[in-house]
């Protein structure tokens, strides 16, 4: 059983339903990723574990605890970090009040995890009293994963980490993303750019129009001919 | 060089001293509406009659302490019921966001929306002002009129002119000057403050924090009626109290709103200044400056004045069209309306 499930998703955004009996999991100190070509629902399930679109069928649970009908802010407090594609830091707020409101919900002193954060994104910590709206994209998107992880989650949730950032930026970005995992977290992300995702990921599943395709290790996938033809351009 | 003190002398008491007490009166104004905008993201007409509304609960109560004899001394008794009016003021607005724009906000609806929701409530206060306290021109003043008087100061620089310094000038500067530092502490190093930033910014992402929007929404009211209130008194003590002119105010407070770059609190304090600097140094007569400078013959038969009092909230509005035209997020880069 693994630790974060969302098992036979079946919903959409009010019409049409976009997931049909989908399934994503993974577990602690683990990176699975979901790819897919443009509107296969890749985001849509993503939002759909973390509360933000209503399930016709299908339910969600994290460890032992059925979160299917809990808000997004109530996952939040359960131990789910998530970081939107866009409009993910406050653009004018210094990197450290960026920080700070992460840990809005907890009452205990987070120094601690503040320091963790800067220990892992050290540019962080050299640009700590700068708007974040001010740093580059790359920088940015630290922000935007330092400020989730200020609530010590145990699941953290990036919609496409590395969409905008230059070849180089990506590589150092799922550089980090492994570190975090390497914590005990575990990440599931959504990604663009298939290729380099699935040679980090230790589970990759393949969505076509809302449906599973293919669901395996991320070596595995990328080996797969078929994969490789139709997803990965040959 | 004598002549050149005199002229600015006459300058500092008909130009420089009012309009920095009526730019501080402004700047509270304009900070009111600013952080309503950054918050609650629209434009609130019934800002000016909430400062009406405000100092008329003051008023009440000044009235109250001077009958029952309670006083404080040289300083106006107007200040002992700041707090009472304040109160009152921020139950009004807490009173009206539980019953009108919650309503919209539920249902997500346009900034136009509010907008317009707002003017209702501005009548609706308008009309509660006038039932209480009327329409007519109401002086509450006490105390000390004068700080520094012209006759004794003259007499004392043995000039032509003097400087004079009423109280409720200098009263407006200092509490303005504390008012403003204390906001702008709470909103750069207090968690609240941090969460009404976080908010305004990014509404999504705040809520996804953890930021509870109703507590935001609830205390951007509590700072914005007793910014009203504060900017409201100060302006009737200044000058005085007649509910149709703090109507009238909302003009040049939205002036000094936008041209300080709406949604930005610093932008609201320089805005405010420059729509009283402008306002007042466009519509001052000069012929007394000209005097003391310019020789007999090349004095003008005018008054040197550019534009008649009357004409006042001309300039706010010129002030405003050109922001709007050449940079419409301010000087402070604020949100574009």
């Amino acid at each position: 059983m693994s630790f974060l499930i969302g098992e036979g998703m079946t919903g959409g955004y009010g019409g049409a339903d976009i997931l049909h009996d989908c399934t994503i999991s993974v577990d602690k100190g683990e990176v699975a990723v979901i790819v897919g070509p443009n509107g296969a629902g890749k985001s849509t399930a993503m939002k759909a574990i973390f509360g933000m679109l209503n399930l016709r069928e299908g339910a969600v649970r994290l460890g032992e605890r059925a979160i299917t009908g809990m808000t997004p802010q109530e996952r939040v407090r359960a131990g789910m970090g998530f970081v939107p594609q866009t409009g993910n830091v406050f653009r004018t707020l210094t990197v450290q009040e960026n920080l700070e409101m992460g840990a809005f919900i907890r009452d205990d002193d987070f120094s601690d995890t503040m320091e963790q954060v800067f220990s892992l994104f050290p540019v962080l910590a050299e640009k700590r009293r700068q708007p974040a709206g001010e740093l580059s994209g790359g920088q940015r998107q630290q922000v935007a994963v330092g400020r989730a992880l200020m609530t010590r989650p145990d699941v953290l949730m990036l919609d496409e980490p590395t969409a905008g950032v230059s070849p180089i930026v990506m590589d150092d970005l799922f550089d980090k993303i492994i570190d975090v995992a390497n914590t005990g977290i575990a990440i599931l992300m959504v990604e663009q750019n298939a290729r380099q995702a699935l040679a980090i990921a230790d589970k990759g599943y393949v969505l076509v129009q809302g449906r599973n395709r293919f669901t395996d290790t991320g070596e595995a996938l990328l080996a797969n001919p078929e994969v490789r033809r139709s997803f990965l351009g040959g | 060089m004598e002549d050149i003190l005199n002229a600015s002398l006459v300058l500092a008491n008909f130009v420089i001293i009012p309009s920095l007490a009526y730019g501080a009166q402004l700047a509270l104004g304009a900070l009111g509406v600013t952080l309503i905008y950054a918050v609650l993201r629209f434009a609130n007409f019934a800002h000016g009659d909430l400062m009406a509304f405000g100092t008329m609960a003051v008023i009440l109560v000044t009235w109250f302490f001077q009958a029952q004899g309670i006083g404080l001394g040289p300083l106006p008794t107007a200040l002992l019921a700041l707090p009472f009016g304040i109160i009152a003021a921020v139950l009004l607005a807490m009173g009206t966001d539980r019953f009108v724009y919650r309503f919209y906000r539920k249902k997500r609806a346009a900034p136009v929306t509010f907008v317009i929701a707002s003017v209702g409530v501005m009548f609706v206060y308008n009309a509660l002002t006038r039932i209480f306290i009327g329409t007519s021109d109401i002086r509450f003043e006490d105390g000390e009129r004068f700080l520094i008087r012209a006759r004794e100061s003259r007499e004392w620089m043995g000039l032509a002119e003097g400087l004079a310094l009423r109280s409720s000038q200098a009263l407006t500067l200092v509490v303005a000057i504390i008012v403003v530092v204390a906001l702008f502490w709470s909103l750069q190093k207090t968690r609240t403050g941090k969460a009404m930033r976080a908010y305004s910014d990014n509404e999504d992402l705040a809520l996804l924090s953890g930021i509870n929007p109703g507590r935001v929404v609830l205390i951007t009211w509590v700072i914005a009626a007793t910014l009203a209130t504060i900017a409201g008194t100060l302006y009737g003590l200044d000058k005085s109290f007649r509910p149709f002119n703090y109507f009238m105010l909302l003009l040049p407070i939205f002036a000094a709103a936008v041209v300080g770059g709406i949604g930005q609190p610093f932008g609201a304090i320089a805005g405010g200044f420059v729509v009283a600097f402008s306002e007042v140094s466009i519509t001052y007569a000069y012929r007394r400056v000209l005097s003391h400078i310019l020789p007999e013959e090349w004095m003008p038969d005018g008054l040197a004045q550019l534009l008649s009092t009357d004409y006042k909230f001309a300039v706010s509005f010129i002030i405003l069209v050109l922001v709007l035209l050449v940079r419409p997020n301010g000087i402070f880069k604020g949100r574009v309306i």
